[in-house]
């Protein structure tokens, strides 16, 4: 009997279907909580998902490399749910063409203020080079800041770990925070979401309304592109190391 | 069918970015350029195929999902983070709640300019 189940998880444990599974399972169940929850956004599904995860592959002794195996198809859905991304754009059209210059001016601003309020606050504190260079694009989605982390000397899964942190929190504080500073409008609302707290920031504001979600597609596919172009120079204008 | 068709134009979009970004060597992901392609399309066609719609609101309805892989990616970096947390917790948390509340003030302030200012000059 033991030896039967040491063989079914041994063979489990190298094929990718366990961890892909246990993602999705992960996720349902921290979706499940969350809706029982009434939606409180200090439950945000993606912590509690990954903290799921992570217990699981600390009790099993499992290592990420394997693990990620497996969920690897779920991580590669983000380039072309990148890609979906112009079709809530498309249909705030009428809306962006009254505001795109706002928007656009409000966007880079957004980019700089993230990129280097982050970079001198772990710098005050004494963060490593390599450590300032992985934060610094922790604002734009996944897939564009690992990218960027690479081109600029950083550690492309650490980035990874900072985005989506920073997309946890920014998901967690944001609706408070724009209530406590009377700020109602939803597409005002998007886009600081957006600049902020790129997809994971997208999905959280999908579930306020359509609208604030659109608009923080929008400023998410802006600033991923405005911190691309940007970032590159600006570290390089940085005294680091 | 219609999923694939629309999962198929997403993959074919994604795949003419990335190779745009590799043929010019831009610092520039390839699905974004990839969506600025198909936002462009879109605006030219004036309208959304049906497939494509569905396809991309299943996609987006659980966007949060599509991160986990990368947000259990923490336990390679327990090291780093533990000698580093203090500037890391503090960087994150500052820069997210300042610029949250920056984009959001000036949004304001510069939309609000740009709907009153017409109006001035009409009357």
């Amino acid at each position: 009997m033991a030896d039967t189940l040491g063989a079914i998880w041994v063979y489990l444990a190298a094929s990718p279907l366990l961890g892909l599974t246990v993602t999705l399972l992960a996720y349902i169940g921290a979706h499940a909580l969350y809706e029982r929850a009434g939606a409180n956004p200090l439950l945000n599904p993606v912590a509690v998902a990954v903290a799921l995860l992570i217990g699981l592959l600390v009790l099993t002794d499992t290592a990420y490399a394997t693990y990620f195996e497996g969920a690897q198809f779920v991580h590669f859905l983000l380039g072309p749910a990148t890609v979906a991304l112009a079709v809530p754009l498309y249909r705030q059209l009428p809306k962006l063409r009254r505001t795109w210059a706002p928007v656009l001016v409000a966007v880079v601003a957004g980019v700089a203020v993230a990129a280097l309020s982050a970079i001198t606050t772990a710098w005050l504190l004494g963060a490593s080079t390599q450590t300032l260079v992985s934060l610094a694009p922790k604002s734009v989605t996944a897939p564009v800041a690992m990218g960027i982390a690479e081109k600029i000397g950083g550690l492309p899964s650490l980035t990874a770990v900072l985005v989506v942190a920073t997309g946890i929190l920014g998901a967690v504080v944001g609706t408070k925070l724009f209530d406590l500073l009377g700020i109602r409008d939803d597409s005002v609302r998007g886009v600081a979401m957006g600049v902020t707290s790129h997809g994971i920031g997208t999905a959280r504001a999908f579930q306020v309304s359509r609208e604030m979600g659109a608009f923080a597609g929008l400023a998410m596919a802006l600033s991923a592109f405005a911190t691309a172009l940007l970032l590159p120079w600006l570290v390089r204008l940085l005294p680091l190391g | 069918m219609t999923f694939i068709q629309g999962i198929a134009i997403l993959l074919a979009y994604q795949l003419v970015g990335e190779v745009a970004v590799l043929w010019t060597g831009a610092p520039i992901p390839g699905p974004v350029v990839g969506m600025v392609l198909l936002f462009l399309t879109l605006c030219l066609r004036r309208g959304v195929a049906e497939r494509l719609d569905s396809t991309a609101s299943a996609l987006l309805a659980h966007l949060s999902l599509l991160f986990v892989p990368a947000g259990v990616g923490v336990i390679v970096h327990v090291q780093r983070i533990g000698a580093e947390w203090l500037p890391l917790a503090a960087a994150l948390l500052l820069s997210t709640v300042l610029t949250l509340a920056f984009t959001a003030v000036l949004l304001r302030l510069l939309t609000r300019r740009a709907t009153a200012a017409p109006r001035q000059e009409g009357d």
